[in-house]
């Protein structure tokens, strides 16, 4: 095990081991960089995933007190849990579903192509679709993704083939088993899938990729890292000169700690990356680390879902294999004739039967409600991933009334949905009660939206400093040395889920850093 | 299961304020699951009474009439551990039953339902249905009546189990899905 110690202020520090923190601690140790990395959790294994639904859930995610507020479901339907990512090493590409389809070119332009939204907060991205598509392919090489560079897709499951049936009736034509970073051949070290359902709680058998057990281990022997679990970042230290010199965090005895940091990464899931840097307010900078222009942890976006169920006179199981293997991607365009801007991915979706009533279905009991249940091995589901509009109340805040374990504000999230977001939902779950309809469903069933899994926008990249918290390489305006590496520089959330994103744009800031550092211009 | 349903060699505890047997209905789900015959929880903190109560509340919330109450049992005992670590919620539930009444228990359906809409906005209520649908739908009793099979993964996952075995749509064309890594 490489230590770095407290004292040396060459180290990077980089706060989180998910898809984003993960990927860069890789990036930047196999350069030679030292490097120490933060995880709040624990580190499990293969070997010590649970597969008992709850306990697995209660192993893997966050779950330090948030709270939450506006008008959207999750407010009503979870109003303790309203996001739901994990806090282990690996990160949420722990419980993550594994989809990794790319951006479209035009989604990078989101404010020039859908023009100016009413009570939206739409820009561009800094950087075109055709600067980033390099690190695409690095990135679902690294990946393994399918359907990509040769590699096969995974086979129809049945869940699938309900879906496929459907979508083929309703005339849509890219419908297959997804882009997904799960093994359809063994890769990389890594054995193939083996259809067994449990991506949620833990990819048992490593098939599906993870920061865990693929980055971590490899920057680990590199010699460059310093892996500290159960340490909590609860503040990001500057001089008098405006720059960072280090980061306080509470090791795995609950001691404070202060670990001297040449630059720092953030990568705390959006939620916590906000609630970080707002804790770090100084007298320099009262509004938080990279807040001048009062930007940091607006624009908070979590992307559209909604689920539908069909319940069929013929059984499904579809438990039996992998859970997000199956997409529809013609709705991912901009059509303002639909009643909306943006688009939106269909994508398959099953949940384990201790999950499926409690977030798969509406807030229910009695006799309607458990005849729903009562269906769940003849019952095929879907439901969507879409583009919400960024709007500058929506936003990640302190909440001084509920304190964490170390009596610091805890994250609120709130989020009021745009109309267009209602409208997009709507007229997905239209679409997804057609298809099953249109293949003799008995029954069809709207669910809630689930926690939010997808926290994105709240540093936004861009190139006006007055609009976003970063620029193009996720670098704040403010801070030359302090830098945001996970979901929340994406500068519009678009229709993809945003893992392949997060790699991309992390592989593209580790090059910057490399050279930022070797010019000693960080 | 075995921790919860071992009349056969239960010692009753001295704490033990009440008791929820049962006889395993010879042939439903849960007879292959059952040691024996008959099964016992033992209460801690709520009386047999009380237990009975919750019992029919929880059919009520999530009535599947073919599933066995011991079953339910285990929603049962989940609550009253946790009345018994809490004596906030031990009053709660306390406060919530006797609030519905003594003959609540006995009642037809359609009562049980018009009492419980009465409270459904009470923290009573509301703990009693996320208890239920948490604990009701994680029990190896649910997942044999609904003919869930859980975790694969020690078994080679559904691979070669059946994760493709529906016959009544078409298959889907080669291109759209992927070749099975294994023959089966």
């Amino acid at each position: 095990m490489t230590h770095i110690d407290l004292h040396d202020s060459s180290a990077v520090v980089i706060i989180g081991s998910g898809a984003g923190g993960g990927t860069l601690a890789h990036e930047l140790t196999r350069r030679g960089i030292k490097v120490v990395l933060l995880e709040a959790g624990k580190r499990q294994s293969t070997e010590t995933f649970s597969q008992v639904p709850g306990e697995a859930f209660a192993q893997l995610t966050w779950l330090d007190a948030r709270t939450q507020s506006g008008n959207w479901g999750v407010a009503r339907d979870f109003p303790s849990l309203p996001v739901w990512h994990c806090k282990t090493v690996g990160g949420t590409t722990v419980h993550w579903t594994a989809s990794a389809p790319r951006l479209q070119p035009w989604e990078l332009r989101a404010r020039t192509i859908y023009g100016n939204v009413a009570g939206a907060s739409l820009i561009d991205w800094p950087i075109s679709y055709e600067e980033l598509e390099k690190y695409y392919e690095i990135a679902e090489r690294r990946l393994g993704v399918t359907r990509r560079n040769g590699v096969p897709g995974l086979p129809a499951s049945n869940n699938f083939k309900v879906m496929y049936a459907g979508a083929k009736k309703l005339g849509y034509k890219q419908v297959h088993t997804g882009h997904m970073a799960i093994n359809s051949r063994a890769f990389d070290g890594r054995g193939l899938c083996i259809q067994q359902g449990f991506c949620v709680q833990g990819c048992k058998m490593g098939a599906k990729w993870s920061t865990l057990y693929t980055e971590i281990p490899r920057a680990e022997s590199t010699g460059n890292l310093d892996l500290r679990v159960e340490s909590t970042a609860t503040k990001i230290e500057h001089g008098a000169d405006g720059r960072i010199n280090a980061v306080v965090y509470r090791d795995s005895q609950g001691k404070e700690q202060r670990q001297r940091a040449r630059l720092v990464c953030v990568a705390g899931n959006a939620i916590e990356t906000a609630r970080l840097l707002l804790l770090s307010a100084s007298s320099k900078f009262p509004q938080g680390l990279g807040n001048s222009d009062g930007q940091l942890g607006r624009n908070y976006c979590h992307q559209i879902t909604g689920f539908v169920w069909g319940i069929f006179d013929k059984p499904v199981y579809s438990w039996r294999g992998a859970t997000l293997a199956g997409v529809v991607e013609d709705e991912v365009i901009n059509d303002p004739r639909r009643g909306f801007a943006g688009g939106y991915r269909l994508e398959l979706l099953t949940l384990d039967l201790p999950t499926f009533p409690l977030v798969g279905l509406s807030y229910g009991w009695g006799r309607d409600f458990a005849s729903i249940v009562e269906s769940y091995r003849n019952i095929a589901g879907m439901f969507i991933n879409g583009e919400d509009m960024p709007r500058s109340d929506n936003r990640i805040t302190l909440n001084s009334a509920v304190r964490d374990v170390y009596g610091l504000p805890v994250a609120n999230v709130h989020v009021d949905e745009h109309a267009n977001d209602q409208a997009m939902r709507k007229h997905a779950q239209g679409q997804m009660s057609r298809m099953y309809d249109a293949i003799g469903a008995k029954r069809i069933v709207l669910g809630p939206t689930p926690p939010a899994t997808h926290n994105l926008c709240i540093a936004r990249m861009s190139s006006d400093p007055r609009d976003g918290v970063t620029n193009a390489w996720g670098q704040t305006h403010d801070i030359k040395n302090l830098f945001i590496s996970d979901g929340s520089v994406l500068s519009t959330p678009g229709a993809a889920n945003p893992t392949l994103t997060i790699v991309a744009l992390v592989l593209r800031q580790a090059e910057y850093i490399s050279q930022q550092m070797k010019a000693r211009s960080v | 299961m075995d921790d919860l349903f071992n009349l056969n060699r239960r010692e009753l505890l001295k704490t033990t304020t009440g008791l929820l047997t049962g006889l395993v209905v010879a042939g439903g789900p849960l007879a292959p699951l059952a040691r024996g015959r008959a099964w016992a929880v033992d209460l801690i903190a709520l009386t047999s009474a009380e237990g009975a109560e919750l019992m029919a509340v929880a059919r009520t919330i999530a009535p599947h009439d073919k599933l066995d109450d011991a079953a339910y049992a285990m929603v049962i005992q989940a609550i009253d551990s946790d009345a018994s670590k809490d004596p906030s919620a031990q009053k709660m539930f306390k406060e919530g039953l006797a609030a519905l009444g003594s003959e609540f228990t006995a009642s037809m359906e359609d009562d049980r339902v018009a009492a419980l809409k009465k409270v459904e906005s009470s923290a009573f209520f509301q703990v009693m249905r996320l208890k239920t649908v948490q604990v009701l739908y994680s029990t190896p009793m649910a997942y044999a009546y609904f003919g869930y099979q859980g975790e694969a993964f020690s078994k080679g996952g559904y691979l070669l189990r059946g994760f493709n075995d529906l016959r009544w749509l078409p298959e889907v064309p080669p291109q759209d899905g992927g070749p099975m890594p294994v023959s089966s």
